[in-house]
């Protein structure tokens, strides 16, 4: 992928944020992504963003634990090696519910996580750009995608009249590649010392 | 929408003047300190367990499982006690992180991380048990379904001990599922603010690249809550599997329709009593009492006394059975081996009833429940208490069959056996030193979440909104966005 121009700003609290998404996006600015140190609910409505369909996958992956469980252990007990338990019968259907339950929840999990990740792009050793190092920790670091016709100062002062503390422009990577952390670009400066 | 509101009666979640920084700081800096000397000393002595474990596991394969004193009518004895105590402790994280979030418990976001990886060690434990007495344990492939060359002689699916083999095995990978997807962001918090390379690479690969995307929290949301209303069940039904292979026996003290909810409640009580024990120490060892307040306490208290009871009246209740069923084995059983205090193992019986449902009492009282040195002991009582149940339940009943002829001598177990359930606490706490060491004790984003709503500061300032008339309040707080 190529490399694109963000406008980057970043709020400190999401009382402020909500109103700037929303101003923003009605004065036709394309917010390419608002990275937060936690989960805002609501910022995807007022983002206008679709409702995942995740749990749906998760739906599809537990019927079909389900009906391997049931397919198979039918398949093995009934017909390919039944065997006689005390005269029990073969398609003993009762006896099967704990082991159906397991794999449709396991099937379910599993699914969903692996959707989960492939969704989000992410895997180990996976490298995105991250626009701003607090963006996990305190801030709420909104980007915008620049066009030819974006007027990047205009829009600077659009952010910080809308309570950003801080803005700044970015061309960067916005897919992700392999690559490893400990060879950014971007110098440690919030260095820690931490005492023992 | 939510209501940002929290009412002031509420106790905070999160205590002191905090703000995101604050948290991140509070939190993270443990992992970023050298460990103290206190950790170097119960890391070693950890190490030391699970080394020993180690060599009894060896004995046990290159002698075979006879070296245990297992005899004639106790084919079981210490083994599977372990096996359901370590299950039964598996069960506080799952719960807490699944069952407190649909039923939308706040206090949750302090223990859920902690407990969880609990959850997931005391999992790991149980496994060496059934693994380790097949005896031959090369052939433990065998409980696997595959279609192979013996015939294809398929595992029994009708067996309670194969439902177990899924249950268990289900029940660890969707624990840790659960887990990590939960870890992934507070671990790109900790590579964000690494200040050596190597850290930066490490945690870099750990937290898979996660940026804090507003849609990928947005499928992170629908994640947990989906994984948390399947993991509701599974808890449920993990236990419940593990008393089927008692229950569905013939065997008197076991062939029990009790047992599932009984095992399930005693689960949560020992799996709750172990979280104490880890949060008390956790909170006074990494300084996080702003985190994990006595409110917290006083909360896993309440679960501790409601569970204990609940195990209580099913001890009662099989007394009673015992008696009312007028069956002369079950008699035996409940009114000889266990409840008489002076035959053979009757102070087993006695111990689990002190421990279990007479001494969690004390936590009617809310001054109990918000002292930490009772609730640290009281922790230890309980743990010690669920052993002595599995112990009887498990011992009292295989000891006098139905024929006198075969009755066995008196078992006690050997210095291996006891030396392999030494080695499992050396294995959960290695991995549980390690985890307080290199990840993050407590869910910096959940606290984060809550921070505003539940946090000490916030509430105070909020107060004023209590003296708006109701429907001011509400147009308020439902429009909030």
């Amino acid at each position: 992928m190529a490399k694109k121009k963000f406008v980057v700003g970043c709020f400190d609290d999401e009382a402020v944020l909500f109103p700037a998404v929303k101003k923003v996006r009605s004065a036709g600015y394309k917010i390419h992504d608002v990275y937060t140190p936690f989960a805002v609910h609501g910022l995807d409505h007022a983002m206008g963003l679709r409702e995942t369909s995740l749990h749906t996958a998760g739906f599809i992956y537990g019927i079909t634990g389900t009906s391997t469980a049931l397919g198979c252990i039918s398949w093995i007990l009934a017909k390919d090696w039944p065997l006689n338990f005390g005269g029990k019968p073969h398609f003993a259907l009762p006896a099967w519910i704990p082991i159906t339950f397991e794999l449709t929840v396991l099937f379910a999990a599993v699914g969903m996580v692996l959707t989960f990740c492939y969704l989000c792009q992410i895997a180990p050793f996976v490298k995105k750009h991250h626009f701003h190092a607090r963006a996990t920790d305190d801030l709420f670091v909104m980007v915008i995608e620049c066009t030819e016709k974006t007027n990047v100062d205009d829009l600077k002062s659009f952010l910080s009249n809308n309570g950003a503390i801080e803005t700044d422009v970015q061309i960067a990577e916005a897919g992700w590649w392999l690559g490893r952390y400990d060879q950014d670009e971007l110098p440690f400066e919030n260095k820690q010392t931490v005492a023992a | 929408m939510h209501l940002k509101y929290e009412s002031q009666l509420r106790e905070p979640l999160v205590s002191g003047n905090k703000t995101y920084h604050q948290v991140t700081e509070d939190i993270i800096r443990p992992i970023e300190a050298k460990p103290s000397r206190l950790w170097y000393i119960g890391f070693y002595i950890a190490v030391a367990l699970l080394c020993f474990g180690i060599y009894s596991i060896y004995r046990d394969v290159t002698y075979g499982i006879g070296q245990w004193n297992l005899n004639k009518t106790i084919g079981w004895g210490w083994d599977i006690t372990n096996f359901v105590w370590w299950v039964g402790i598996g069960h506080a994280g799952t719960l807490i992180s699944a069952i407190l979030l649909l039923f939308r418990q706040g206090w949750r976001t302090g223990v859920n991380r902690a407990a969880e990886a609990m959850t997931i060690f005391a999992v790991m434990c149980a496994g060496q048990f059934p693994i380790w007495h097949m005896g031959r344990v090369w052939m433990a492939f065998f409980v696997l379904p595959y279609p192979n060359t013996r015939g294809p002689l398929w595992v029994n699916f009708n067996s309670p001990l194969l439902w177990d083999v899924f249950a268990i095995s289900t029940y660890f990978t969707v624990s840790l599922l659960f887990w990590y997807s939960g870890l992934l962001p507070d671990l790109a918090t900790v590579r964000d603010r690494a200040f050596t390379k190597l850290r930066k690479r490490l945690y870099g690969i750990a937290s898979f690249g996660w940026s804090g995307s507003t849609k990928h929290w947005q499928r992170h949301e629908s994640l947990s809550l989906v994984l948390a209303g399947l993991s509701t069940p599974l808890v449920l039904s993990v236990h419940t599997i593990v008393s089927f292979d008692f229950a569905t026996s013939v065997v008197p003290g076991w062939h029990t329709t009790i047992f599932p909810p009984y095992f399930v409640a005693g689960a949560i009580f020992s799996g709750f009593a172990m979280v104490q024990t880890l949060m008390v120490i956790i909170r006074k060892v990494f300084e996080m009492e702003d985190y994990i307040t006595m409110g917290h306490i006083e909360a896993m208290n309440k679960v501790i006394v409601l569970t204990g009871s609940i195990v209580g009246i099913a001890y009662l209740t099989e007394l009673f059975m015992g008696w009312y069923s007028q069956n002369k084995y079950e008699g035996y059983t409940f009114w000889y081996s266990r409840a008489y205090l002076f035959s053979p193992y009757g102070w087993s019986y006695w111990g689990m009833m002190a421990c279990n449902v007479l001494s969690p009492q004390i936590f009617w009282f809310r001054k109990m429940r918000r002292n930490l040195f009772v609730t640290f002991f009281m922790s230890i009582i309980v743990n010690i208490g669920m052993w002595f149940e599995r112990f009887v339940i498990i011992v009292t009943s295989l000891y006098r069959d139905y024929l006198p002829s075969s009755w066995s001598v008196y078992y006690s177990p050997s210095i291996w056996e006891i030396g392999f359930y030494a080695g499992t606490f050396g294995l959960f706490f290695t991995c549980f030193f390690l985890f307080a060491k290199y990840f993050p004790v407590i869910a910096v984003a959940e606290i984060k979440y809550v921070l505003k709503t539940s946090g000490e500061s916030f509430k105070d300032n909020m107060g004023h909104i209590e003296a708006e008339n109701l429907e001011t309040f509400v147009h308020e707080q439902s429009h909030a966005h």
